[in-house]
């Protein structure tokens, strides 16, 4: 409360980044601030914005598959999916079902090490650290799976166009079913430590608020939509790798839970319930994995030689574990394609954090930034000047005041 | 709101065709069936005049409130073609359809009316456009950049195909570049560089990654 400046006046504004308090990846956001609540937000992406779209309008379909592998760390197949979908369906190429099946159950561990990640990340948020650890631990199962069947934790390089590197052997398969028996014991005790908790109850339940006509409007898709109540799931929309053999629904917060509201506390529920739904879809696909090739050629020069006599447009769109990724391929019969759009999951969902944030309290910011779990890699931080003044509160100090929020509700110290 | 039913790709082109007539450049279907039972997933393209755009999502959103994904954009020379990716029928049993709305916009004239008014959710799209094919989104309720930091050069757009595109002195080749001069001396002394081999006769020297 400076006295000096007559002209200070409400509201503050607080710029918070780059680095972000709940993720570990750059975003800016510039708060307008009332006291402890937010009036309004804007943000700045852009700090990670590799221009990777123009690298790979001058690199051939066999290489961008490879690149696309590295747009996210998290997101190792939704983007090379994506994009081997659209090339694919440019140069006519029929992937052998047995690629599209393994395609399937790398897409759906990969959903499970992902929302694993996020409730690990959430719980730290909040101030459960312990619970942090739990759900990271459960995650390694995961991770390593993922990296029995491809060989690699990130990066999984098994997307390749026209099919897959790696088939899943007849060894491999008792450890799957081992690591979905682990996943399937676990459930419960995941559901009971997170939905059961008074505190994140309290921290969680209608804050954040995004209603269904919001996330229409502001096109939000994935967990974030559907926990507005808006079912949709590209996997149950619009068929695409072995989802048009499975019966898979969107996954919507249920009645019993108090029905869709739209706030942190449902896009929880939401991810909860998804990683039973992804146990069931990868159980479903090792039952039913047809026999045959993984590729629909094996050799590279041949593959490359069709891919630049291609030419066209099409889309490739998948359900990545953030909601609806596409990538949009234009082919004019180059070695490059002529042009290539990345659309990610969290770049239709960014705009959602204005009408969520708005009349929140400052300590309630990382959990509402962090519940849409936004990937900046994939679309491309948070810094907090008081009084107008360069006084920047870091990741740590804002983290602090969420989890002092915590501990006063819970009214211990 | 009053809903349309459920349409087949082919109705909803004939729609379009109905109320646009002429204005209707080109539509087609294409379609794409995988796995075992190559169940199909339909694209609809339809290709219009610039000033249909607007009406031409409007009449989308009278058939069902569509879901905007991205606009995607081509340099095909003369002209910007800018591809407004859409889906409608969302929440339907493999009932939904990608829509996409292509529009050319002449270099002489890189204006397009905002869609934000409509679709909200399409202003971080609209603002990439902006700075990366150097297009003005007229009535655009926030024009600022969105990716590209601030000290970008003004009148450079990366995805643009001519003199206006990235230029090859702002490229940087990583294998070109050397170490970094202002950095404390390592504690273990750097490797000396093994002198280069003569190259055999006939082999040139080896390029980047990059086909080009």
């Amino acid at each position: 409360m400076s006295s000096d400046n007559a002209k200070q006046s409400i509201p503050y504004t607080v710029p918070i980044g780059p680095v972000h308090p709940a993720l570990k990846e750059p975003v800016m956001f510039t708060f307008q601030m009332e006291g402890e609540v937010v009036r309004s937000v804007d943000f700045a992406p852009g700090n990670t914005h590799r221009g990777i779209e123009w690298m790979g309008m001058r690199r051939n379909p066999v290489q961008i598959v490879h690149l696309t592998d590295r747009i996210c760390g998290i997101c190792g197949i939704v983007h090379s999916l994506s994009f081997a979908r659209a090339v694919e369906q440019i140069a006519e190429i029929e992937v052998p079902p047995r690629a599209d099946y393994i395609r399937i159950i790398m897409h759906e561990f990969e959903r499970i090490q992902s929302h694993l990640l996020w409730a690990g990340v959430a719980a730290h948020e909040l101030g459960f650290d312990s619970l942090f650890y739990l759900a990271w631990r459960v995650r390694e199962q995961s991770m390593d799976l993922i990296e029995n069947i491809t060989g690699n934790r990130v990066n999984y390089a098994i997307v390749q166009i026209g099919g897959v590197r790696r088939d899943i052997s007849d060894d491999q398969r008792p450890l799957i079913e081992q690591g979905l028996a682990y996943y399937r014991g676990l459930l419960d005790q995941m559901k009971n430590v997170f939905l059961d908790d008074s505190t994140i109850r309290m921290r969680c339940r209608d804050h954040g608020l995004l209603s269904y006509r919001d996330a229409q409007l502001l096109c939000a898709v994935g967990p974030t939509a559907r926990a507005s109540g808006l079912a949709m799931d590209v996997r149950h929309d619009y068929p695409y790798c072995a989802y048009g053999d499975l019966d898979v629904r969107p996954v919507l917060p249920p009645a019993e839970f108090g029905g869709p509201k739209g706030d942190v506390y449902d896009r929880i529920i939401v991810r909860l319930l998804e990683i039973a739904q992804s146990i069931d879809i990868i159980q479903q696909c090792l039952d039913n994995l047809p026999a045959g090739e993984i590729l629909w050629e094996k050799k590279l020069p041949k593959l490359l030689l069709t891919l630049k006599k291609a030419q066209g447009e099409a889309i490739g769109r998948v359900e990545a574990p953030r909601g609806e990724c596409m990538h949009y391929v234009r082919m004019d019969g180059n070695d490059a394609p002529a042009t290539w759009k990345v659309k990610a999951s969290s770049y239709s969902n960014l705009m959602s954090w204005i009408p969520m944030l708005k009349g929140e309290q400052l300590a309630d910011i990382p959990i509402i930034v962090a519940s849409i779990d936004p990937c900046m890699s994939c679309t491309d931080r948070v810094a907090v000047v008081q009084d107008g003044s360069a006084g920047y509160l870091t990741k740590d100090e804002l983290t602090r005041l969420s989890h002092e929020k915590t501990r006063r509700l819970i009214q211990c110290r | 709101m009053n809903e349309t039913p459920h349409l087949t790709p082919r109705e909803v082109i004939d729609l379009y065709k109905a109320e646009f007539g002429a204005g209707i450049l080109d539509a087609r279907i294409t379609e794409r069936g995988e796995g075992v039972h190559k169940t199909k997933g339909y694209n609809i393209w339809i290709r219009l005049d610039k000033n249909l755009l607007r009406p031409a999502i409007k009449k989308l959103m009278d058939i069902r409130f569509p879901h905007f994904a991205v606009i995607a954009g081509n340099d095909l020379g003369d002209e910007i073609e800018l591809l407004y990716i859409l889906s409608v029928f969302y929440g339907t049993k493999f009932g939904e359809y990608m829509v996409t709305f292509g529009i050319r916009l002449s270099k002489a004239d890189l204006t397009v009316p905002t869609i934000t008014d409509l679709i909200p959710g399409a202003l971080l799209s609209e603002r990439e456009k902006q700075e990366f094919f150097g297009i003005t989104v007229t009535d655009i309720p926030d024009g600022r950049r969105l990716f590209l930091p601030n000290d970008f050069p003004q009148g450079v757009y990366p995805w643009r195909k001519d003199e206006t595109g990235i230029k090859p002195e702002m490229v940087r080749e990583l294998w070109t570049i050397d170490r970094p001069k202002d950095r404390p001396v390592p504690p273990v002394p750097e490797k000396k560089p093994v002198p280069e081999e003569p190259a055999a006769e006939g082999t040139e020297k080896k390029k980047g990654g990059a086909v080009e």
